[in-house]
């Protein structure tokens, strides 16, 4: 089989190849990626530890994965469709959903997944059963295409997903009908505990591409020079429609699969720390550092910026109430069914009864 | 406007022709359904009429025909997805249960799926295994769904029309033994009917009939034989399976005191103990004998030779009147 491409400009030492792409030599652009992703990650270390006071339900990390996110949401255009999977806050943030609801999402409030910004407001809400969201980025991509707009739907999913049915029926049609649209995997080598060894043994993901007769690369996903550039290209090929591209992009979960999950019960602490020595943002860092673009001043600043930020947007989660009752029976249906308004009334009652009694319904 | 006998086949094909006409944000997808015209010939004309972007061939995969109805339908088309037989839906299930039914909901309304499934169900025309399911009941216990089952030629018409109009998923199934029986005239007024509403196909106050699809043939032959004896049945079309109409289900009950309810699916989990259920817990002390079902039996619908068996028959619905009438 033929070798499939492979791109990495910035290694894990902060060096950057000398083929590395014009932008990348500017500071302005590389800055930016760098802020968004510490903001990720302080935003994802807020959560856990919101989480762990009990102020916030389970919760999916994008822990080690920041570089592949804040390409995406970089690179992507406001008109573009995003079909994210459940570790996708990074890209979200950068797409205009806001923190908050972000934090009610995994608060557990739907109101988390009625995005309120224009360029996410047609982006799907987090996906969490497996690889089901890449059909619905082709379907997406169908509808640009009969409606001949030039836009993009790009999803993304893990490396378990790739095991799945529908990943590849979706790989399939998207080829089939040269779809415009461009799937990243996040190749985080752990499906909870199942490792990326046992998952599949095609020496790559991106090789299922090939099947279905569309490109399939391969990103150092801890590079997010890298997986800009090659999500340029793909957004470019599908823009002008030459159909899909397949990113498997490779990193690592630093982090537990969810904040319900011990990852120490599967895998050694060794393999944790030399990922750890590969993570996205110190070799950025340490780019920037060396040109003289960024110093612990910087740094500090970003970071006490972030944590207020994040702050403020933790008190005005927490300052929304619960939604009432009745919103139980919000938005099943456009329009009411007879039972589902005797079945609201029945719940109502009783709420009525339970207070007449002094009985709290929680 | 001409006026011209179609079958429920053909009914079907003249919706579909008239919501592509009238929107253009209507389009088709489903296997053999282009050149092909569907096996049964459904979507026969479409392909010329409206062109291959709104009349898709797809990939042979149900699980991602759903998928992709449900990515078009939150851009705003209205996919109408066509599962070749319901017995091949099971892959597809996923996708409609834990997406199609609740985008709506998970959103807030931000986005929605106002998709349609199309799908020839039932027994009955000596098909192959996994040609014959009616699985009516699997739909209808999930929320967010809406499940229809036409069994004329202007009830397919106007529902499709509805079903393809309302804003949220909507399982249409069509029974396949009565695609070619009994054409009637109809008028292409692009009339809708309501998707919530049963129909009385007779009227009736000794007893009350109740089905839907293709075992409504039965069903309303038993009331004919029983109106040669003197006994005025009252038959309901169900046609709403998801919600059902039980205002006129109520009505009637409360009326005849008396209800049977015939199903061609299996009697476990079905439709009919739904009906039952709700109609014991409304009109309990109005009724005059226990509510009796028939349904076919908790087995796996059997290849054609025993068909027959499994199918609703005559003289088993007019023993399960003759039971509810002799009661009291």
């Amino acid at each position: 089989m033929q070798d499939l491409p492979f791109t990495r400009f910035l290694a894990a030492n902060g060096q950057l190849a000398s083929d590395a792409p014009a932008w990348s030599a500017e500071s302005q652009p590389l800055q930016q990626l760098y802020r968004q992703m510490v903001l990720t990650r302080l935003f994802d270390q807020k959560i856990v530890a919101l989480q762990r006071t009990g102020r916030i339900g389970t919760f999916a990390p994008a822990l080690g994965q920041e570089a592949i996110g804040v390409a995406i949401g970089s690179r992507m255009q406001a008109e573009d469709v995003f079909v994210p999977y459940y570790r996708d806050s990074a890209a979200q943030l950068m797409r205009g959903v806001s923190m908050e609801e972000i934090l009610l999402y995994w608060g557990g409030d739907e109101r988390g997944s009625d995005y309120r910004a224009a360029s996410a407001v047609q982006d799907f809400p987090v996906c969490v059963p497996i690889a089901t969201q890449a059909l619905h980025a082709c379907g997406v991509a169908t509808a640009f295409r009969i409606r001949g707009e030039h836009r993009v739907a790009v999803t993304t999913c893990g490396d378990g997903a790739t095991s799945k049915g529908d990943f590849l029926e979706a790989l399939n049609v998207a080829g089939a009908w040269q779809l415009p649209v461009v799937f990243v995997i996040n190749n985080n080598q752990w499906a909870i505990s199942v490792p990326r060894r046992i998952q599949c043994a095609a020496p790559t993901l991106a090789q299922k591409a090939l099947g279905a007769g569309i490109p399939g690369e391969q990103v150092d996903g801890n590079d997010v020079i890298a997986v800009c550039e090659r999500l340029d290209a793909a957004l470019q090929r599908a823009r002008q429609g030459k159909g899909p591209t397949l990113l498997e992009c490779l990193t690592y979960r630093l982090g537990d699969h969810t904040t319900a999950d011990d990852a120490s019960r599967y895998r050694s602490e060794e393999e944790v720390r030399q990922a750890w020595r590969e993570e996205p943002i110190v070799r950025l860092r340490t780019l920037l550092a060396g040109r003289g673009d960024w110093d612990e001043e910087r740094e500090q600043a970003l970071v006490a910026d972030a944590q207020l930020r994040l702050q403020q947007a933790v008190e005005r989660f927490e300052a929304i109430a619960p939604r009432a009752p009745e919103a139980l029976f919000e938005h099943v249906y456009a329009s009411w069914p007879q039972a589902l308004a005797e079945q609201r009334e029945t719940l109502l009652e009783r709420l009525r009864r339970q207070a007449t009694q002094g009985v709290a319904h929680d | 406007m001409t006026e011209r006998s179609y079958s429920l086949l053909e009914a079907v094909n003249l919706a579909l022709h008239r919501a592509m006409h009238d929107d253009p944000n209507v389009v088709l997808l489903g296997e053999d359904i282009g050149v092909n015209g569907g096996v049964f010939r459904a979507t026969l004309g479409l392909r010329e009429a409206f062109g291959l972007k709104r009349v898709m061939d797809t990939p042979l995969a149900e699980n991602m025909i759903a998928g992709l109805s449900i990515g078009m339908a939150a851009q705003g088309l209205r996919p109408v997805m066509e599962i070749q037989f319901l017995g091949f839906i099971y892959a597809a299930m996923e996708q409609l249960v834990s997406h199609a039914s609740r985008l709506r909901n998970r959103t807030c309304g931000r986005l929605s799926c106002p998709l349609v499934v199309r799908a020839p169900m039932g027994a009955g025309i000596r098909a192959p295994e996994h040609h014959s399911e009616s699985v009516e009941a699997l739909f209808a216990h999930i929320p967010g769904l809406r499940v229809v089952v036409p069994s004329s030629p202007a009830r397919a018409y106007g529902l499709l029309l509805g079903a393809i109009d309302d804003p949220d998923p909507v399982i249409f199934l069509e029974p396949t033994r009565l695609y070619r029986m009994n054409p009637q005239p109809l008028i292409d007024d692009g009339r809708r009917l309501p998707l919530d509403s049963c129909f009385t196909l007779r009227e009736g106050s000794d007893l009350t009939l109740i089905s839907w699809g293709g075992a409504l043939v039965e069903t309303l032959q038993a009331a004919e034989r029983l109106a040669e004896r003197g006994i005025a049945a009252e038959v309901i079309d169900l046609a709403s399976i998801k919600p059902l109409d039980l205002q006129t289900l109520e009505a009637s009950a409360r009326k005849t005191g008396r209800v049977v309810i015939v199903q061609e699916a299996p009697v476990s989990g079905g439709i009919a103990a739904d009906i039952c259920a709700a109609l014991y817990e409304r009109v309990w002390f109005e009724l005059q004998a226990p509510i009796m079902r028939v349904c076919a039996p908790d087995i796996p619908p059997p290849l054609y030779r025993l068909e027959p068996l499994y199918m609703p028959e005559v003289g088993e619905i007019l023993a399960a009147c003759e039971r509810v009438l002799d009661f009291g």
